[in-house]
């Protein structure tokens, strides 16, 4: 068992944990600089995200379940919507079942919004903030923006809004992947599939990709463009091979926000999943009015991972959950 | 029946897949930014050796193997049957020819294995790291002769058949690594 640290032991060396210590001081410092306003919400909440593919902690306490937050996101819209302006947080969220080398059910989110950006501009945000931080560091070359569609087209020859479960299956098989067990799979979920294990490892892993304009069934929290296709005006950043943040024009109709609550609920009623509570404070708060604003979420962990070169989360981590 | 969620996937772990005991060697979690998380395993058959990589959609749940591990001394063999026991307890268990067969090479009476029970009844052996064992014939080793790089063929006690050096004689007890079938050493008597 050589090289195995005692169990003891934390999973990061003392120059990450230092690495780390850094990068939260210069990320704080930034927004310091940038004027904007570092909050505090709670953990604990008495509503929990209903995406059907996250899952919360409970938390039982006096006869009720209070849930460990998966984003900070609903208490954050309601503070934008009470008129905080420009805000940011940094924090632990929790995942239950998210595990692996880039997962941990326990993680450091950094969350931001700033009032009045369209999409472009968040993403140039992200990018002068990521710039900035990493300088010194580990530069980057200079950052590819396309869309979710143009991603798949240059990548894999296919179009993601147009094809079907089949094209997507005989492209995952041609690349080795093993097909999901189960029966039959959706088109959704074999892109999501095709996604993870062929289009971003392919990315070129020392320059940020900014993918844009998402397939309106992965809309979440973002609104909606008509056109064709409508799509859902969210991005993600890769970096590293790794997806590093996830930003949206925030959607701030309260109606459709109710809406797509009620469908996630009865989608997971459908799976057989847990029926969470859904976030009417946050409903309350968009019909007394969000401003227009884009908020983005990075993981900061798989940050200091591209920043240290780690393989693994837990490496950058004092202790991950085969150590808490 | 006892089943494993995905959450609980890890290397070592035994779930039965199409009636077979098979046991997780890589488990792999993908999950794009928003949408279907994906547990990539890599699963190895227990009663064939084979490998294959599966996916499953992640919250998916296998049905556990009862297959466990356990030390038991091998006693004989009445030709159809190798008979173990369990220091302890005494408890006995025969194993047929499929499940000894990696094994046979190197099982000599009174050692050690580790016998893996798949309900209850022996799936696979596996002899100890090293065995000692004795040479019933090998040629007399001539001095100075590298034409086989210094290596002879010998005749174990067990049927098996290693490359030793040339000095090692008939009647010795050499060890071997049971994992390479590689000869390790001569042990003084």
């Amino acid at each position: 068992m050589t090289g195995q640290p005692p169990n003891w032991a934390p999973g990061a060396d003392l120059a990450t944990l230092c690495l780390r210590a850094d990068v939260v001081r210069d990320l704080r410092e930034w927004f310091f600089q940038a004027g904007v306003l570092e909050v505090d919400t709670p953990m604990l909440s008495a509503a929990a995200a209903t995406d059907r593919g996250i899952h919360s902690f409970a938390v039982p306490s006096a006869g009720q379940s209070w849930w460990l937050h998966t984003s900070p996101e609903f208490p954050m819209k309601r503070l934008l919507a009470a008129g905080s302006g420009d805000i940011y947080q940094l924090c632990h969220v929790f995942r239950d079942g998210e595990a692996g080398s880039r997962h941990n059910p326990e993680f450091t989110m950094l969350e931001w919004y700033r009032l009045g950006l369209d999409l472009d501009g968040m993403m140039d945000d992200v990018e002068t903030m990521l710039r900035a931080l990493c300088a010194g560091r580990r530069d980057f070359g200079p950052a590819q923006r396309l869309t979710y569609r143009d991603l798949f087209l240059r990548t894999v020859r296919l179009d993601p809004f147009e094809t079907d479960a089949e094209a997507i299956s005989s492209l995952l098989r041609s690349r080795g992947v093993a097909l999901p067990e189960g029966g039959e799979h959706g088109r959704e979920a074999l892109l999501d599939l095709a996604l993870s294990t062929v289009i971003e490892p392919s990315l070129d892993p020392a320059r940020p990709v900014f993918v844009y304009d998402f397939p309106p069934w992965h809309a979440a929290l973002a609104r909606l463009r008509s056109g064709q296709p409508t799509v859902a005006e969210r991005f993600e950043l890769f970096l590293g091979g790794m997806e590093l943040a996830n930003g949206f024009h925030e959607l701030a109709d309260a109606g459709e926000q109710q809406a797509r609550f009620e469908q996630e609920l009865a989608q997971r009623a459908e799976a057989g999943l847990e029926l969470p509570p859904m976030d009417w404070r946050l409903v309350d708060a968009l019909r007394a009015g969000l401003p227009d604003c884009c908020g983005v979420a990075v993981g900061v962990d798989r940050l200091l991972m591209f920043l240290a070169g780690a393989a693994s989360i837990g490496e950058v981590m004092a202790f991950d959950i085969s150590r808490a | 029946m006892a089943t494993y969620s995905t959450n609980e996937f890890r290397s070592g772990l035994k779930i039965l897949i199409d009636g077979d005991p098979c046991v997780i060697v890589e488990n792999e979690f993908v999950k794009p930014g928003k949408g279907q998380a994906f547990n990539r395993v890599r699963i190895r058959n227990l009663k064939t050796g084979r490998v294959v990589d599966k996916t499953y959609k992640s919250g998916d749940s296998l049905e556990a193997a009862d297959v466990v591990d356990t030390e038991m001394q091998y006693l004989y063999t009445d030709g159809e049957f190798w008979h173990f026991m369990v220091p302890d307890t005494f408890e006995q268990y025969a194993a047929d020819k499929t499940a000894v067969a990696d094994a046979l090479p190197w099982l000599k009476e009174q050692d050690h294995c580790q016998i893996t029970l798949w309900n209850n009844a022996p799936l696979t052996v596996t002899p100890p790291n090293f065995v000692d064992l004795r040479i019933v014939q090998t040629d007399p080793g001539v001095r100075g002769d590298t034409a086989q790089g210094g290596v002879k063929p010998a005749t174990l006690e067990t049927d098996a058949v290693v490359k030793v050096p040339l000095f090692v004689e008939e009647g010795e007890v050499i060890r071997v690594d049971t994992r390479s079938g590689a000869y390790v050493s001569r042990v003084k008597e």
